[in-house]
């Protein structure tokens, strides 16, 4: 099964389960969490379910196409469920049968693991799945989000789509997998890898780049300041985006890397607050909806 | 008619850390529920898997024990008014146990009449008993809770199906939106959904369905497995009971199966193997009958055997992509020098208000050679502990430390080597981690020792000036661990410098905390506090009894060992009945000690020959206390304050302290005085609460 077919797959799969497909968010960001249709709609009492591929940067992992297991960008399958369904563990086994993994020749297993990402003021209980002892997917109960009690509660549910299709594809360099027919990762991503690398090791403008994060953060505050949530979340991402790429670059000085984390942690919070309270000035319009 | 019970409470996968505990919380919380509702069985038997906690209880009552109780009242005083009628009070008793004034007697309880009455307790059926079981279910305590959904309950995992069974009838009970039934769930993938009919009948249905619900029984199925295998291989492969305790309870049905890797992996370091396929894999490394490292591993899948081949090479695809990982960090990492990384420790932050990694190392060095001058250790031992605070953080840069975070100080003692260190600066730099659990192995060389005092003094020290104390359960640097650990190392080298001369060398080591703080001395008090909470700890782990350990520890923790041996002799003579006439003598001289601050003796005042005697014993007694005390004997040390009991008891008896004239008094509560000074040097025996009396 090519990687286009695991993303069909998928996403007929948790289509009918109700799930929303949703297209990638076109903002940088370091992981399918952050997207605002998971972060920002995880909160509050609304229901929610939604499935998107995202495509995540984390420029330090870049390693100029090198290396057989990192890249600068790659992809994950996100779902989300809110509340929790009963029988999500059920639904989640359904996919992987979908992707032609068949329980009863592997070894498919939930050991415990907890996931935490304090610059967003987030924390949830889970497992990682292992497929015949190779991590496959995260699987969490969101607990906390932006420093908010989640309730209900969120399931959050990231495929990690290269490490699957290796699996799948039995490849051991992530460059050798077919995305579709005659079409390989190396084809599509090796020269954006290369650059991108390039690029944040050693071309990015940094002067540049620690102007952006101060105008970013200052749009941020002011957005959220006039309630406009989702605008000054868009800042929040780009500002989370432009401190890893000057991470990577190496010239945040310690002291300076608490400081900028804090600072994003910050309007992370302040922004699930305002979410929450935009929502409910709208009556929570999709639990209307429900009861109806 | 006595039947059988089950409960069984279905779950989304524990972690299997928690699965232990909750098994025999399960055990002993059934059981007191059933004793406290007066329901007697023959038997209580706990099972637990990743996906089920359940408990079987066999020849339930099928009725309470009726039971005759006496409930006592008042004292017949009470319970009569003025005029012999029955008071409110008695009234009020007899109403409140559903009597009437009809019903009292009286009996003497201890010399005094009570009022009483007798109830009835008529026992209930057990049926409307059982429903209870669900204040067990949530009584169970595990490590971390969460909650699901829209439920109000915390529990470790989801709940997902509950059962509930007495004899072949349902008990009704709901738990977090579950309600009871009689269906369980055999294994996830082989297994089939069980309607259970009979309690009993619960381990062998589940068993047909691919679930041993015995722990135990699966551990002895890993077991059988693993000792097959090295039969049939020729290997040998050694069993981490910590290992085994969590494979076992990571699956329902085990498989043991056998995988390899490629043999160039065996260059790697040991530890990065066995940490990639114990911590990561829960594998159990395999060794040649000579006790090499052999390329295979060991696994324990959760399922039958069916497609095992499948399921072994996607493991060895697993471990070959780690292991070729390691490889790469490990060449990596041999490319760069030693200065590399320690240049790059600048860039860490050890701690927000404590600076960088780099800041702490300059700190550790400056405490590693205040140490040797303390301890006055040779040369070598100085130049080796110093190089080793220099570079005793380096590994903290690599690749390898990086990904193996748990093998910090390994890594260190390996690439140290590498890039031509010293062996003995290689070792300590390993050591200067250890111990790294509270009974955890202690370092082996002098060097490795002063740099993991140097090290944890830093930390504890920084931290509590930072104002970063532990709190309850809340100890995120180890704060509690460490401060055990300088001890242990203190205690095990017998090095004779008291705790407080180590904490001295901290004073002066965080000046803009300390200005920031603006509290003189504070932190000193802190760091001494949270050193004697900790040195009882141990002594408490000792066996030690409290108010010993509170006689020992009352001025200062002094030099460890030299504590801890007075705090092992005074517990034993605290129970001793030979000590008695020794103890009372010393207690006597307490008891009157201090309360002036005289201690000028003047041996021309002395009227009576037991005064003079006393005084002249105890400046015998004196001198060999000091050297007793110079050798750290403690058992010397408190017998030759013994030999003073003698004396004492002959001064009391014969003098009389508080006497008229006034300079007679004071030159003897002088002479009382310095003995109690004496005394209180060894420890303060007031606060010992002798046990010889009974």
């Amino acid at each position: 099964m090519n990687i286009q077919e695991m993303i069909l797959a998928l996403q007929k799969h948790w289509s009918e389960q109700n799930c929303i497909i949703m297209q990638a968010y076109d903002v940088e960001k370091g992981a399918g969490t952050m997207s605002p249709m998971t972060l920002l709609r995880s909160l509050g009492p609304e229901p929610w379910n939604v499935a998107y591929v995202e495509p995540s940067r984390r420029p330090d992992d870049g390693r100029y196409g090198e290396n057989p297991n990192r890249l600068y960008q790659h992809h994950q399958f996100q779902v989300i469920m809110k509340p929790s369904p009963d029988n999500i563990q059920e639904l989640y086994l359904d996919s992987l049968k979908k992707l032609g993994i068949d329980p009863l020749e592997h070894d498919i297993r939930f050991v415990e693991d907890n996931w935490e990402n304090p610059t967003l003021g987030a924390a949830g209980l889970g497992w990682e799945v292992w497929l015949d002892g190779m991590e496959i997917t995260q699987f969490t109960y969101f607990q906390q989000i932006g420093g908010l009690e989640a309730n209900p509660v969120a399931v959050e549910l990231t495929y990690g789509i290269e490490r699957l299709a290796s699996y799948i594809q039995d490849k051991e360099n992530v460059f050798d997998l077919e995305w579709t027919n005659g079409v390989t990762v190396k084809d599509i991503f090796f020269q954006p890898e290369f650059e991108h690398s390039t690029y944040t090791f050693e071309e990015s403008d940094t002067d540049m780049l620690f102007q952006l994060f101060t105008m970013y953060e200052k749009e941020a505050n002011r957005t959220m300041e006039k309630g406009l949530v989702f605008p000054s979340y868009d800042y929040v991402l780009k500002c989370s985006h432009t401190f890893n790429l000057l991470d990577a670059r190496g010239v945040i000085s310690v002291t300076e890397r608490t400081g900028y984390i804090s600072r994003i942690r910050n309007l992370a919070r302040k922004i699930a607050k305002t979410y929450v309270a935009e929502r409910e000035r709208l009556g929570f319009p999709l639990l209307k909806k429900e009861e109806k | 008619m006595a039947k059988d019970v089950l409960f069984e409470i279905g779950l989304e996968e524990l972690p299997a850390r928690f699965i232990d505990s909750a098994q025999s919380q399960l055990a002993e919380h059934t059981q007191i529920w059933l004793k406290d509702l007066r329901l007697s069985y023959n038997k209580i038997t706990a099972f637990s898997t990743p996906r089920r906690l359940a408990v079987l209880i066999t020849g339930l009552a099928e009725k309470q024990e009726t039971v005759e109780e006496e409930a006592k009242g008042p004292s017949e005083k009470i319970a009569n008014d003025s005029e012999g009628n029955w008071s409110k009070a008695a009234i009020g008793f007899t109403r409140g146990q559903g009597k009437t004034v009809d019903d009292i007697y009286t009996k003497e309880v201890k010399g005094t009449s009570y009022i009483f009455v007798k109830k009835h307790l008529e026992g209930k059926p057990a049926a409307e008993l059982l429903p209870g079981f669900h204040e067990i279910v949530e009584s169970i305590q595990f490590g971390k809770n969460m909650r699901w959904a829209e439920q109000k309950l915390r529990y470790a995992r989801p709940i997902r199906w509950l059962v509930g069974l007495y004899g072949n009838e349902i008990i009704p009970f709901k738990i977090a939106g579950v309600k009871s039934g009689n269906l369980t769930f055999g294994h996830r993938f082989l297994g089939d959904e069980i309607t259970l009919d009979d309690p009993v009948k619960y381990q062998e249905a589940l068993r047909e369905n691919f679930v041993i619900a015995d722990p135990k029984e699966r551990e002895k199925l890993i077991l059988e497995g693993i000792r097959q295998l090295e039969k049939q291989e020729n290997c040998k492969v050694p069993i981490d009971q910590e290992l085994l305790d969590e494979v076992r309870n990571l699956v329902e049905f085990p498989t043991v199966f056998e995988g390899t890797f490629e043999e160039h992996f065996l260059k790697l370091p040991q530890e990065v193997l066995i940490t990639s396929m114990k911590e990561h894999q829960r594998y159990f490394p395999v060794k040649s009958v000579k006790g090499d490292l052999l390329p295979r591993f060991v696994g324990v899948k959760n399922g039958d055997s069916h497609a095992i081949e499948k399921v072994i090479k996607g493991n060895e695809k697993v471990i070959h992509a780690r292991l070729s990982d390691a490889v790469f960090f490990y060449e990596e990492d041999q490319k760069k020098s030693l200065n590399h990384y320690l240049e790059k420790l600048d860039r860490v932050i050890f701690q927000e208000k404590l600076g960088t990694v780099s800041d702490k190392v300059t700190r550790v060095v400056h405490l590693t050679r205040q140490l040797t001058e303390l301890l006055e250790l040779d040369k070598d031992t100085a130049v080796i502990a110093e190089r080793t605070a220099e570079i005793s953080k380096f590994d903290l840069m690599t690749n390898m430390v990086n990904e193996f975070t748990e093998l910090q100080g390994v890594i260190g003692e390996k690439y140290a080597l590498n890039f031509g260190e010293d062996k003995a600066v290689a070792i300590a730099v390993r050591e200067h981690y250890l111990p790294k659990q509270a009974n955890g192995e202690l370092p082996q060389t002098s060097a490795g020792a002063i740099v993991s005092i140097a090290d944890k003094l830093d930390t504890i020290a920084g931290c509590i000036t930072a104002g970063l104390i532990p709190t309850g359960s809340q100890d995120p640097y180890g704060l509690r661990r460490q401060t055990s650990g300088i001890l242990r190392i203190m205690a095990d080298r017998q090095w004779r410098i008291s705790i407080e001369a180590l904490l001295k060398l901290t004073h002066s080591l965080y000046p803009s905390l300390e200005a920031e703080k603006q509290s003189d001395g504070q932190t000193g008090k802190e760091l001494q506090e949270f050193f004697t909470v900790r040195a009882s700890y141990l002594l408490k782990e000792m066996g030690i009894e409290q108010d010993v350990i509170q006689a020992v520890l009352s001025r200062e923790i002094g030099i460890i060992n030299y504590s801890f041996d007075k705090a092992k002799v005074l517990s034993e003579k605290r129970n001793d009945e030979q000590f008695k006439y020794i103890q009372e003598a010393l207690v006597r001289v307490l008891n009157l000690a201090n309360k002036t601050d005289l201690f000028e003796v003047e041996p021309a005042y002395f009227e009576t020959a037991s005064e003079k005697n006393l005084y002249d014993k105890f400046h015998s007694v004196s001198v060999d206390f000091k050297a007793a005390d110079e050798d750290k004997d403690a058992e010397l040390a408190l017998s030759k304050l013994g030999e003073l009991a003698e004396y004492i008891h002959e001064f009391f008896d014969n003098n009389m302290v508080m006497a008229e004239d006034k300079r007679l008094r004071n030159n003897r509560l002088s002479l009382v005085n310095n003995i109690a000074r004496l005394i209180s040097d060894y420890a303060d025996l007031s606060t010992i609460e002798w046990k010889q009396h009974f």
